[in-house]
């Protein structure tokens, strides 16, 4: 016999056993912002003299720019497909917390799209030439910035629901309220690079990610609700 | 206590009517003000030492910053009460903010930049006071937006009063930003503890046009509301009755 609070649990682990299942059986979906986030990063040197002195200056805006595009990317669909077969109608009848159902289906979007980034991402730092001492706080400084920036696309993803070509829109709702995570993770991997230690700006960015996972699920379970109905 | 007083607003017929009838003197009270904090601002008020005459430039930027902010507040409460309440007319006087706010937040943007140039040397810094005030104009931008993509009217309603009130984290941003980061902008000087830090003879005009940028606003917001509740309820047998008769017609 299961408890309200552990069914609760096991539907939000089913969903993301279900969701992870079905991504890995179409790679092309995952792997599509991970190969943006690389040719953005790889853009950026591209367009400015080759210098490596200009490059370890560039690294940091690369590295977020390139994150919060591919972030993006991915957002689009984070809802599309389940608000259009009826799955997400389910899950409100089902009786579990609908705010737990979808903090699950945005963990899906995050192990899908913020864990490789923060993988690639340290290579990509490398290449601009980052010190390879800088790489495990680059890895932690994407890891907190990326669960900040699924937590509040899942916002955006629930208001841009059902509405034709979102996907404009959606950057335009995010891309402001995801400023913050720009500005103290840009200056996380400035610090980084220079060889300073960046824990300030690191806190900040663990501050911000738990304030996102506290408050944002349950905005985004009221977006989703609204857009069902 | 009684909070009938209150309730009435949530009635479009009562709400129609009262916006109709306090939209013109609001209008009124903020061309009085304007004209009186134009006058006193650029002829009575002295010749800065350092700034010479370009700093009166802050009777029109400094009201407008502060309206920009004010708006998105008024903003957010609006469309909270009608999300929370179902009010309809809560959410048409949040429709009726955002253009408002958009204009008062692309006002303070270009009369700071025209400000900039002269005192800074230049037209645009990329600083937190000023970026976090863009932002905030993006802001406006995408309630906009968002409420004009979807077609179904409650719904556009409520998905953006949700987007109102996850905005509203921007306004401690830019509020603080130049006590948090050390800034090119300058610290308010009217609005501070301890009372404005300018003489009287700069400071009074510079609160009167603080009254009338806000009288302006309520004026203009009971106006637009008043427009979006008879689009909304046209149709509706009140509407015909009002507009029967011929001096309640708009």
């Amino acid at each position: 016999m299961n408890t309200p609070r552990n069914s609760a649990v096991a539907a939000a682990t089913a969903i993301l056993q279900r969701d992870l299942l079905l991504a890995f059986r179409k790679p092309g979906e995952w792997l599509q912002p991970l190969a943006f986030f690389v040719l953005v990063a790889v853009l950026f040197p591209l367009a400015v003299t080759p210098e490596m002195a200009l490059f370890r200056q560039l690294a940091p805006a690369a590295l977020w720019v390139s994150l919060l595009l591919a972030s993006l990317l991915a957002l689009e669909f984070l809802f599309r497909e389940d608000a259009r077969d009826g799955t997400l109608e389910q899950y409100v009848l089902s009786g579990q917390p609908f705010t737990a159902l979808l903090l699950a289906k945005t963990a899906t979007h995050w192990l899908l799209t913020g864990l490789p980034l923060s993988l690639v991402g340290p290579v990509a730092a490398i290449s601009l030439g980052a010190p390879l001492a800088a790489v495990p706080g680059i890895f932690l400084a994407l890891l907190l910035g990326s669960v900040t920036l699924s937590l509040l696309g899942s916002i955006g993803a629930g208001l841009t629901l059902g509405v034709r070509r979102g996907g404009a829109l959606l950057s335009l709702l995010v891309l402001p309220i995801t400023v913050p995570v720009l500005v103290f993770g840009a200056k996380a991997t400035v610090m980084l690079i220079a060889g300073d230690g960046a824990a300030d700006a690191l806190y900040l960015l663990a501050a911000m990610s738990v304030l996102a996972l506290t408050l944002a699920p349950l905005a985004a379970a009221a977006a989703v609700r609204i857009s069902l109905e | 206590m009684n909070w009938v007083w209150l309730h009435r607003f949530g009635s479009p017929p009562y709400f129609y009517r009262f916006a109709g009838r306090w939209a013109p003197w609001l209008l009124g009270i903020a061309v009085v003000l304007l004209l009186v904090g134009l006058y006193g601002g650029l002829v009575v008020a002295p010749v800065d030492y350092y700034q010479s005459d370009v700093y009166r430039i802050i009777f029109v930027h400094v009201p407008a910053s502060y309206l920009a902010l004010m708006t998105y507040v008024w903003m957010a409460i609006a469309a909270a009460v009608g999300l929370i309440w179902r009010i309809k007319v809560a959410h048409a006087v949040a429709a009726a903010c955002a253009p408002a706010g958009a204009s008062f937040t692309a006002v303070s943007l270009a009369t700071g930049m025209i400000w900039g140039h002269p005192t800074w040397g230049t037209y645009w810094a990329w600083d937190p006071r000023l970026v976090s005030q863009l932002f905030v104009l993006f802001f406006f931008l995408g309630y906009i937006g968002l409420r004009g993509a979807i077609e179904d009217r409650d719904r556009a309603d409520r998905s953006s009063a949700v987007l109102a009130i996850v905005g509203i984290v921007n306004v401690p941003i830019v509020h603080y930003s130049v006590y948090w980061w050390n800034s090119l902008h300058q610290l308010p000087t009217l609005m501070r503890s301890g009372g404005p830090k300018m003489p009287m003879s700069m400071a009074w005009p510079l609160l009167v046009m603080l009254g009338a940028y806000t009288f302006y606003f309520f004026a203009i917001m009971l106006m637009r509301a008043r427009a979006e509740v008879l689009r909304r309820e046209r149709g509706g047998a009140w509407l015909r009755e009002v507009l029967a008769t011929p001096e309640a017609r708009p």
